[in-house]
């Protein structure tokens, strides 16, 4: 079983200089796409697909799930060493490099843990397995009597060891994955579960983390690319004689509406870029900014997805004495990464080969051989971390940019995308329009839930078009939207319940999955009104979420938040007087009604005369089963508080007829230190339950609960995101 | 045409080409002499991911153009600590673990290297004030915060 012959070895000789990119800086030797002999198996189902244990004792996992800031690394490494008794500095995980790690699936949908942790530690505990057959044979010790630690094989008789190098250093497992192989009992967990500090900040303190904006290659070009004025507009003409005049310039690449401009090196790139004269025919085809939501209401719909639908809720609405309704919306949002999107790319022989920040190097793969026209297997996608990653944002269309220019020119390129490319060009969440009715009885109850959300359809891949292929006229995929009808079900218990997603043949912009896709704006709807019927029956609004939960768990999340925060029973807005007023609301979620729970009541206080919203403070309870790291949980659940708070109050992505006009960060304001709230956090650690995800939930009872709370303050209902003060202001004026 | 620029970086005497006299020091610095703990981030000085330290005193380097810094002495992240003499700031920051993706984290540091220097003892309202102009997308804030004044009294 162990005993294939010693392929890896030649394979890490090819590649080795690639997997040290994270501790190696500037110039690292590059490698082709494909590469001559064996390779390592990608096999999902195959112990060796994620695992090695080399001869110098360390260990590598290998992973298709990849670190967008979240510190998941830390968290693979501790469960892979958990498992397997390794001592984690001598760990090391090598993340979505095509020919290296399985396709686990794209980085989204809090599933790296539940997912793609679990695949690990079923992987790793089918090789501690291993290892104890081996070494039974070994030692000459049977298995039962033989136990894992520190990097060996021991012997409870006679204390004899035998380290996992000695036992398979450098060689394959050959071995498929076994789901029936014992995991360890979490009552034996030494480091998962515990606050292990996150491998990566070190060095990103001491300024030598390399991030994919870092990685350069021997002879490498920079270039950059010419946008159209207006987001439909046609290449008309280019003069590039002034560019060609500054020290540096290489090239001007041009195809179809797609120009760009290559240099020795990045400042000359840039100033070529501006010395480009480009022609491009008008273009306004893009909705009134001020009728959005009328446009959004009269686009065709495509398709219905029904979510979820019990008993007859049309009819049930029908025969209630009493109805009430409202519409909310949800601003098209930026992803807004800090750090601009950034890639490499390398075309040699045929084979492309690409240095990218994607969180989907594997989909990614597939959309470049696409545009190229190349076989999958003549391309190689590496991911290298890069800024913060909230959704599918432009680190896939930076690496297409950088492929196309490669193979143009036959050099390697690196793109680095401006602020202004990133805040325009990249793709959208987009805009979520959401109608809700709901029919109460005599005593209160409610007997019909419906809502209708009208969100773009998308493709069923989790896939969105590369902005370079569109541009280019190259083939490509349609885009994808996200799962956004996720979250528009309800996880309340009413006799008659129906919920739709609408799906709209046409969108603004290009669109893509943002941070908590469709949850976040929906949870806003669907909570937001869950508390409009519960002051429209006189019902204090945990209370009155907890009578219409079943769910232990989910009842267990809004017990714990109203202790946290100290909740007491309201049924009605306080309206006090003043300019500035206090305000508390409170918000649930149990994540696609399947997974992490969370529970927020939020602080808030409103002045009356700026309407100004100030965030002042979030108590959230949240449950997602085994809990691997405590510290990096927290550090989720504060970024999501933070970020979706921005969100909330701010972020609205402004245009025009031909163009986005947010084109930076002075267009597209976000949260700053000044304003951010406090954040209590209770953890709820279950060690015995399937571990979930922490890196969107919370971002799902944010808008709400800060909704609910401007009106306990103020007695207004805020039903549109962002909160600006002029909603504010407007809102208090018709009251 | 190009011209020959000298400055100190961390103390130690640099010399650079450049065509451009407004060149941002940002592509010097990172492209030139092989920094990497500068990001880019804005172009703008809309964010301080770039921040470093030119005589003294914190400027986006970005867009700061590199004829300006003939003659300055500038100091980089890499300068203030590392691994084996770490920074104050540095140690805190990773005390607290006051990073998600860490891409702001150079800026966060200079700036608050800055604050530092005329502050010894700052309150949280004098921190978020002092890194008002320095945006993370991640969420980071309030860990930023405790690094900070964790560092300042380690420095007391």
């Amino acid at each position: 079983m162990l005993n294939q012959p010693m392929n890896r070895r030649n394979f890490l000789a090819m590649s080795g200089s690639l997997v040290v990119t994270f501790t190696l800086p500037g110039a690292a030797s590059s490698a082709p796409a494909r590469q001559a002999g064996p390779v390592k198996t990608v096999a999902l189902d195959e112990v060796d697909g994620f695992l090695a244990v080399n001869a110098d004792g360390t260990m590598t996992v290998y992973t298709g799930k990849v670190d967008l800031g979240t510190g998941i690394r830390t968290a693979f490494t501790q469960i892979a060493g958990e498992e397997l008794d390794m001592p984690l500095n001598r760990i090391r995980i090598v993340e979505g490099d095509t020919l290296l790690t399985p396709d686990q699936g794209a980085t989204i949908s809090s599933i790296s843990i539940s997912r793609g942790g679990m695949e690990i530690r079923q992987a790793a505990a089918t090789a501690r397995a291993a290892l104890i057959g081996e070494a039974s044979k070994v030692l000459g010790v049977a298995p039962e009597q033989l136990a894992t630690e520190d990097g060996s094989v021991m012997s409870r008789q006679d204390g004899r060891r035998v380290p996992y190098e000695k036992l398979i250093g450098d060689r394959n497992f050959s071995i498929k994955v076994n789901a029936k192989a014992p995991v360890k009992d979490p009552k034996s967990y030494k480091v998962v579960g515990k606050p292990v500090a996150r491998v990566d900040i070190p060095e990103k303190m001491w300024g030598e983390f390399s991030f994919v904006h870092d990685f350069r290659l021997p002879g490498m070009l920079h270039a950059r690319v010419i946008r159209p004025a207006a987001m439909g507009a046609q290449l008309l003409s280019v003069d590039d004689a002034a560019a060609r005049r500054i020290p540096g310039f290489v090239a001007t690449v041009r195809r179809n509406n797609f120009l760009a401009v290559v240099a020795r090196d990045e400042w000359a790139a840039i100033r070529a870029a501006r010395a480009v004269k480009a022609s491009w025919s008008p273009w306004e085809g893009l909705p009134e900014k001020e009728r959005l939501w009328d446009h959004v209401r009269a686009t065709p719909v495509v398709r219905r997805d029904v979510t979820l639908n019990t008993g007859a809720a049309e009819e049930a609405l029908k025969s209630a004495p009493r109805t009430l309704q409202a519409t909310f919306d949800f601003a098209i949002n930026t992803h807004g990464s800090l750090g601009p999107s950034c890639a490499v790319a390398e075309w040699k022989d045929g084979n492309l080969t690409c240095w990218t920040a994607s969180q989907q190097t594997h989909e990614l793969r597939k959309q470049v051989a696409e545009m190229l026209g190349i076989g999958r297997d003549n391309v190689r996608c590496i991911f290298i971390e890069g800024s913060g990653c909230y959704g599918r944002n432009g680190n896939e269309d930076a690496a297409a940019d950088a492929a196309l220019i490669a193979k143009e020119t036959g050099q390697p390129v690196r793109v680095q995308w401006s602020r202004e490319d990133e805040h325009v060009w990249e793709p959208k969440g987009p805009p979520t329009l959401l109608d809700y009715r709901a029919g109460l009885d005599q005593n209160g109850n409610v007997v019909s839930w419906l809502a209708d959300a009208y969100v773009p359809e998308g493709q069923k891949v989790s896939r969105t078009t590369l902005l370079a292929a569109d541009l280019a006229g190259l083939p490509k995929d349609p885009a994808h939207t996200g799962s956004i009808h996720q979250q528009l079900a309800i996880p309340y218990v009413f006799p008659n319940i129906r919920t739709v997603a609408h799906r709209l043949a046409e969108t603004p912009f290009r669109p893509s999955w943002i941070r908590t896709p469709g949850r976040m704006q929906n949870n806003f709807g669907t909570e937001a009104f869950l508390d409009e019927i519960a002051h429209a029956v006189g019902a204090d609004p945990i209370e009155f979420r907890i009578r219409h939960l079943k769910d232990k768990r989910g009842i267990e999340v809004l017990e714990r938040v109203a202790r946290l925060a100290d909740w007491q029973p309201r049924t009605g807005a306080q309206r006090r007087s003043g300019t500035v007023v206090a305000g508390r609301g409170t918000a649930y979620i149990k994540y696609e009604l399947v997974r992490t729970y969370v529970a927020a009541v939020a602080d808030v206080e409103v002045n009356r005369r700026t309407g100004e919203i100030r965030v002042v403070r979030f108590h959230i309870a949240h449950d997602c089963g085994q809990i691997i790291n405590p510290d990096g949980l927290k550090n989720q659940i504060e970024g999501n508080v933070i970020h979706t708070t921005s969100r909330t109050l701010l972020e609205e992505v402004q245009f025009n007829r031909s163009t986005i006009t947010s084109r930076d960060w002075a267009g597209y304001p976000i949260l700053r230190f000044p304003d951010i709230p406090e954040i209590a956090i209770d953890l709820i650690d279950r060690p015995t339950e399937r571990p979930w995800g922490a890196g969107e939930p919370t971002s799902g009872v944010v808008p709400p609960a800060i909704s609910n709370a401007v009106f306990d303050a103020v007695g207004v209902r805020l039903r549109s995101a962002p909160f600006t003060r002029e909603k504010v202001l407007a809102a208090l004026r018709r009251v | 045409m190009t011209q020959a620029l000298t400055f100190t970086v961390n103390g130690k005497t640099e010399r650079i080409e450049t065509d451009d006299p407004k060149m941002p020091l940002l592509y010097a610095l990172r492209n030139q002499l092989g920094f990497k703990s500068m990001h880019f981030g804005c172009g703008l000085a809309q964010c301080g991911a770039c921040t470093v330290h030119v005589s003294g005193k914190p400027v986006r380097s970005c867009s700061f153009p590199v004829a300006s810094a003939a003659g300055e002495e500038i100091l980089t992240l890499d300068g203030i600590g590392n691994a084996a003499k770490p920074h104050p700031l540095q140690l805190a920051f990773i005390e607290e673990q006051a990073a998600q993706c860490g891409y702001c984290a150079n800026g966060m540091i200079m700036q608050a290297k800055a604050l530092l220097d005329s502050n010894r003892s700052p309150s949280d309202r004098d921190i978020k004030r002092a890194l008002a102009n320095n945006l993370c997308r991640c969420g980071t804030h309030q860990r930023i915060v405790r690094a900070v004044k964790r560092a300042a009294k380690m420095m007391a």
